[in-house]
Order: C-alpha cells, then sequence, then structure tokens
C-alpha cells in the first residue's frame, strides 16, 4: 500500500499544477487518443471562464431555466426530534430535474455548444445525471446518448423513461457489475472512437483533467449561495456541512467555499452497503476494507480493489453511490484531515428517508439519504447552539420503485406524522 | 533478447495472457514466434480495459475471472524467454495492477522475467517522469501510444520517450478488427517519421494478411491483436497454438491455411 501510494506520489510531486493535482491526486491518465481532446477541453474550458458572457448566460439559465437559488431551510421537526444541534437543508432537490447533477450539465453543455459539438455522450448511475444531460441536451436541439449499466436501469427505471421522453438514446452496458463504472468504461469508449465530434458530459468530479476542477466549479455555486444564506438566516456560518459521496461532485460543490473556513468541519458520507468486506460497499476511505491509491478512469484516487489491482465490485441501494472510486479533490481533502468520510449502510439511509419524508415532508433521493443518515446519528451529539447543514443533494421520486420492494409500510402507517428515530 | 524487426513488415502479436489458461499463452506465443513474429505482447488482463473493443474486453474478462494476476503474467514471460532467447517480449497492461504491485517492484520482476519493454495503455508522455526512470533503471524500453489525433508537438515528445519501437494507433478508436485501414495510418505514420529513427509499429484494426502487406508500403511492423484473440475465443484450448501458428504464418505471407 505504501510503496503503490509513494510510486505514484514521485510522480505526482514532479508534475505541475497544470496536470490537474490534487495533492498527489489527480492527472490524466488516459489513452493517448483523448489527450488532444483534452487539452482543447482544458483551452476551451479556461476561456470561457474569463468570458463574463459564459457566465451571464450560465447564471440566466440557472436562475430562470433550473431555479436557483436553491433556498436553504431550517429543518425545525428534524431538529427538534434529534434534539441537538440546528439542521439547515440545502434544498439541491427542489432544482429543475431534480438534483444538482443540472448545475454541471448545463455548464458543461454551454461549453460544447461554444467549442461547436453537436454530439453529446454522457454516463449515468441514478439516472440524474443523464435526466440532466438529456434536458440540456433537448434544450440546445444536441445528439444526446446516455450509457447506463443494465443494473442500475432496473433500479431507475424511471429516469431511463424520462431520458427517452427527452429524445435521447439511452444505452445499457451489461459488462461488469452493469453499474456506473461500467458505463463510464463504455463512455470513454465511444468518446475515443468519435472523439472529433463529440463531446463528452462527464456526470461527477471525476476523471482525467480538467473534469475534476471543471465539474467543481459547475458545482461551486452551492456553497457560494448556501453561505450566503446562512450569514442571512442564522448570522454566522455553520459548525458542520454534511453531503453524501458518489463520485463527489455534490459534496466538493457543498464544501467548496467552506474549506477556508477553518472551523466548519466538512464531512462526506459514503455508501456503506451491506457489510464490511470488498464488493460489499463502496466506502472507498473506510479503514477496514477500504480503497487505495491507484488509477481508475483517467484519474488517481482511492480505489476499491483487490491485491492483484483489479477494480473491486461494489453495493449501495443507491445506484449514485456505487462506484469504486472518488473524486480526487476529495482523496486530497482526505488526506490532510481537511474533511472527514464516513458511512451510512444501506438499512441506515432506508431509515433516514422514511425520517426526513415524515419530520418534514421531503422525500430525498437515496443517494442524500446517506447525508441525512448521518445528520441523524450526528446532530444529537451536539448542543442546540450549534448549526449542522446538510446537502440535499436529489429528491427521491426516482427511487419510489427501489423504495417500494426494500420498505413495508404497511405496518406503521399511523397518521399522526410521528416518527421514532431508532 | 532485443526488439528487432528481421523483415519488413515486422510482426508484432498480441495475446491475453490467461486466456484460455496460462500454460496456452504460453504455448501460442512460441508457436507465434516460430511461425514469424518479431515480438510478443503479453498483455495483462485488467477488470475495466477502457480501450479496448469488445474481442479484448471479453478475453480480458474470461482471464481476470479465471484469477490471472500480473505475477503470472510475469511466470509466463520467463518461460517464454527461456524457450526462445532472441524473442521480443513486451509487457502490455493497463496502469492499475502495475502500480499495485509497485512501479519499482514491477520493473525489477519483467526484468528478471526477460521482458524487453513495457507498454502502459493509460500512461502518457506528461505522466511518465518516474516511469520512464524506473524503466531506464531497470534496463526496460518504454513503449508508448502515438494517436492520430496526436498533434506534432505531442508526436515528438512521444517519439522521444520511446525505446525499440513507436506504437502507432492506425484509427481513432479501441482496439477491434475492421475491413479496411483506416486512412489516418499512413498521414499518422509519415508524420511521426520526422521525429524518430525507431521503427513504427502500426496496430489497431490490424487482422488480415492484406492490411500487413499494405501497411508494409509505409510502416516497418504490424501488431495484430483482435484477430488473434478473436481466434482464440473461437478455438478449443487444445488446438489453439497450432491455430494461432497458422494464422501468423499467413500474416507473415507464409503458407496459407485450409
Ligand atoms: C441525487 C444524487 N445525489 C448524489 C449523487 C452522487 O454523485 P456525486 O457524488 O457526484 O454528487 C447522485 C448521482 O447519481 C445523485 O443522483
Amino acid at each position: 500500500m505504501d510503496s503503490t501510494a509513494g510510486a505514484m506520489g514521485t510522480i505526482a510531486g514532479a508534475a505541475r499544477e497544470a496536470l490537474g493535482r490534487f495533492g498527489v491526486y489527480g492527472g490524466r491518465y488516459v489513452p493517448e487518443t483523448l489527450m488532444a481532446a483534452l487539452l482543447e477541453l482544458e483551452a476551451a474550458y479556461a476561456e470561457a471562464q474569463a468570458d463574463p458572457a459564459f457566465h451571464a448566460e450560465l447564471d440566466g439559465l440557472l436562475k430562470d431555466y433550473c431555479g436557483r437559488p436553491t433556498p436553504l431551510y431550517a429543518a425545525k421537526r428534524l431538529s427538534e426530534m434529534l434534539g441537538g444541534a440546528r439542521i439547515y437543508l440545502k434544498r439541491e432537490d427542489l432544482l429543475h430535474t431534480g438534483a444538482h447533477k443540472i448545475n454541471n450539465a448545463l455548464g458543461q453543455a454551454l461549453l460544447a455548444r461554444r467549442m461547436g459539438k453537436q454530439r453529446i455522450i454522457a454516463e449515468t448511475g441514478a439516472g440524474q445525471h443523464g435526466v440532466a444531460t438529456a434536458t440540456v441536451c433537448a434544450l440546445f436541439g444536441m445528439e444526446c446518448v446516455v450509457y447506463m449499466g443494465e443494473e442500475d436501469m432496473r433500479r431507475q427505471e424511471l429516469n431511463v423513461f424520462r431520458m427517452r421522453l427527452l429524445g435521447a438514446e439511452v444505452r445499457g452496458v451489461g459488462a461488469g457489475s452493469a453499474t456506473l463504472k461500467d458505463a463510464i468504461n463504455e463512455a470513454m469508449r465511444d468518446w475515443v472512437t468519435n472523439v472529433r465530434s463529440s463531446f463528452y458530459i462527464l456526470g461527477s468530479a471525476l476523471g482525467a483533467h480538467p473534469y475534476p476542477t471543471m465539474v467543481r466549479d459547475f458545482q461551486r455555486v452551492i456553497s457560494r449561495e448556501s453561505k450566503r444564506q446562512i450569514l442571512e438566516q442564522a448570522g454566522r456560518l455553520p459548525d458542520a456541512v454534511i453531503a453524501c459521496v458518489g463520485g463527489g461532485s455534490n459534496a466538493i460543490g457543498a464544501f467548496y467555499e467552506y474549506i477556508p473556513e477553518e472551523n466548519v468541519a466538512l464531512i462526506g458520507v459514503e455508501a456503506g452497503g451491506r457489510g464490511h468486506g470488498l464488493g460489499e460497499h463502496a466506502a472507498r476511505f473506510a479503514q477496514q476494507g477500504g480503497g487505495v491509491p491507484g488509477v481508475l478512469q483517467g484519474t488517481y484516487s482511492y480505489v476499491l480493489q483487490d491485491e492483484a489491482g483489479q477494480i473491486a465490485a461494489t453495493h449501495s441501494v443507491s445506484a449514485g453511490l456505487d462506484y469504486a472510486s472518488v473524486g480526487p479533490e476529495h482523496a486530497m481533502l482526505h488526506d490532510s484531515g481537511r474533511a472527514t468520510y464516513t458511512s451510512a449502510t444501506d438499512a441506515e439511509a432506508l431509515e433516514a428517508t422514511k425520517v426526513l419524508s415524515r419530520t418534514e415532508g421531503i422525500i430525498p433521493a437515496l443517494e442524500s439519504a446517506h447525508a441525512i443518515a448521518e445528520v441523524i446519528k450526528f446532530a444529537p451529539r451536539l448542543g442546540k447552539e450549534k448549526i449542522v447543514m446538510v446537502n440535499v443533494s436529489g429528491r427521491g421520486d426516482k427511487d419510489m420503485g427501489i423504495l417500494t420492494r426494500e420498505m413495508d409500510l404497511s405496518g406503521d402507517a399511523t397518521g399522526t406524522g410521528k416518527v421514532s428515530a431508532r | 533478447m532485443a526488439i528487432a524487426f528481421k523483415k519488413r513488415p515486422g510482426l508484432v502479436i498480441y495475446l491475453t495472457t490467461g486466456d484460455p489458461d496460462l500454460e496456452t499463452t504460453r504455448l501460442m506465443a512460441i508457436e507465434a514466434i516460430d511461425a514469424g513474429a518479431d515480438v510478443i505482447e503479453l498483455g495483462v488482463p485488467f477488470s475495466d480495459p477502457l480501450a479496448d473493443g469488445p474481442v479484448i474486453q471479453r478475453a480480458s474478462q474470461r482471464a481476470v475471472l479465471r484469477g490471472t494476476r500480473l505475477e503470472d503474467v510475469l511466470r509466463v514471460c520467463r518461460e517464454i524467454r527461456a524457450a526462445r532467447p532472441q524473442a521480443g517480449l513486451l509487457l502490455f497492461s493497463y496502469l492499475n495492477p502495475v502500480l499495485r504491485m509497485g512501479l519499482e517492484k514491477f520493473a525489477q520482476a519483467a526484468r528478471d522475467a526477460g521482458a524487453d519493454g513495457v507498454l502502459l495503455t493509460d500512461m502518457i508522455v506528461e505522466e511518465a517522469e518516474e516511469y520512464r526512470r524506473v524503466m531506464r533503471q531497470a534496463g526496460l524500453m518504454p513503449v508508448f501510444l502515438a494517436a492520430p489525433t496526436s498533434p506534432d508537438g505531442r508526436l515528438q515528445a512521444i517519439a522521444e520517450a520511446c525505446e525499440g519501437f513507436v506504437y502507432a494507433i492506425s484509427r481513432v478508436g479501441i482496439t477491434g478488427t475492421q475491413a479496411e485501414l483506416a486512412g489516418d495510418a499512413e498521414a499518422l505514420v509519415r508524420r511521426l517519421r520526422r521525429f524518430t529513427q525507431l521503427p513504427i509499429a502500426l496496430g489497431f484494426g490490424v487482422s488480415t494478411r492484406e492490411h500487413v502487406r499494405a501497411l508494409g508500403e509505409f510502416a516497418d511492423a504490424a501488431v495484430v491483436g483482435s484477430a488473434i484473440v478473436g481466434l482464440i475465443e473461437r478455438t478449443p484450448a487444445e488446438q489453439a497454438p497450432r491455430a494461432v501458428g497458422e494464422l501468423v504464418q499467413q500474416l507473415c505471407g507464409g503458407a496459407k491455411t485450409a
């Protein structure tokens, strides 16, 4: 383990900031065929970033089309029930298409249009990024192909239908465990083959440079807003910010503006799945049975893998967290200790879904429910003067199929709107 | 042991190690060498071969499921080296299995196994400083991929980083067979020549004697992968070495099989 990290650490030490390094993590490990496209993308992104017209159009659409700013909501009943810190929810679930994913999909689609690319490729796990991408492609009249693992198509079938309704072509991927990782492999193969005409809208803060930086920049709006909102509403910064971590895009967006604020704890929540063994979870940062630094799909970060360096299977009840690696900026925040990473099990996430639904009338996405599960454990340990902010990355509509299979509500419909914390 | 192309065009044969099994890989490599292959690329099977088409993906998956590890590939390499001291042997891998073993440890083991060089599919020149140092120290030749999409500046850096030969990708895309050689190929080889004296081998989509003959007009060697791996997939293990030998002979322009 040490020699692995050490070997790449030396490479990274010599590498320049221009290669997209987060500490020793990140970089660009791709087939040569993609390099010209990545360099072109990097240049186009830098140019767009410096162009006020690009920001004006993006901000305008985020506001009028997507519904930003999203509310910051003081969750009084949840706070009361837990009897500890005051809890605020950042409501990314209220965005158009139902999750934070559209912040990034919109930004990248605008960039694709600027670069004259008419064909869009995307991968999706829970289907939220696929839906967001299909949506912006409809908006801009672009061709859209979305790769999705067949297992994910089954468990998020509503989103498959939404993408098709929006005019996108959804291509099922049966390889491997037929989940997010396999969809990314297939999207990258498509991109390698059609690189001259196509733009790959990657859905999380993953992959080769410049994606982790670019996706983070497009998601940063979450903490930019929440910081202003919490100052308005509470008169001070939160004591902690909690977000779920799949590839890490909603978390990095929710954390980013607080990174320099040392008194704000940053807590990422991974998928604890159904056990500690390799293949039973997607907790890359877990002490026991967790990941080791390595390279998957273009970037150097923590990767769940076996002793031979084969990528491990993962499991989570939530398709959006079911991934063997994690964005490289999180790997850096983990090693530096600036952020801490914990996990919630499938069962805890399902319970948290119920709790938030019944205390606040908000049904979170199963991914977001992992963050709620952590606040259920964390808030009671703090005094009432403390403030904890949770990013509700998406809404649970897409999960009704899974929830009807996983939950039996017949016995606990009391009609009182009460719920017990277990 | 060295990488040298004795005829023109030379021939590089890719095998996914461990498919159908390690012993058959060893036998197939020896047959291929005896039938005229100058270099054998011993592929390290990986769970997520994102630069590969369906044929090599399937082979890789079969080999991974059988539990083939990098150590096993190195052992097969040593055995082939012992049997055929003159053949060129190149280890062909994605980065992660190599990182997991540790770069230094891998380089020592590869040298001890008699490998001449290494090609890492997802290693680009900008990231390769430490990798090249470790390869140099172990006396191994790093080979990098050059793509039709690579601008001249990158081709120059790639050509300068390569030892043994330069691997030019014949087309924009993943591995796999195709009916015709891509028009991209000749232009790429021509551009590369300006930056290097090394032999240039052309791969991806090269699958027939006709392709090999045609690319011999402008490149120094052909790399054949999916056509071989596909044949292995269709052939019972005990017949695979002979079938591979016959295909290699045919690719070299020798006796045709029935
Ligand atoms: C609602 C929601 N939250 C979170 C995620 C996880 O992705 P990330 O970690 O990039 O935010 C997803 C991914 O599909 C999602 O749909």
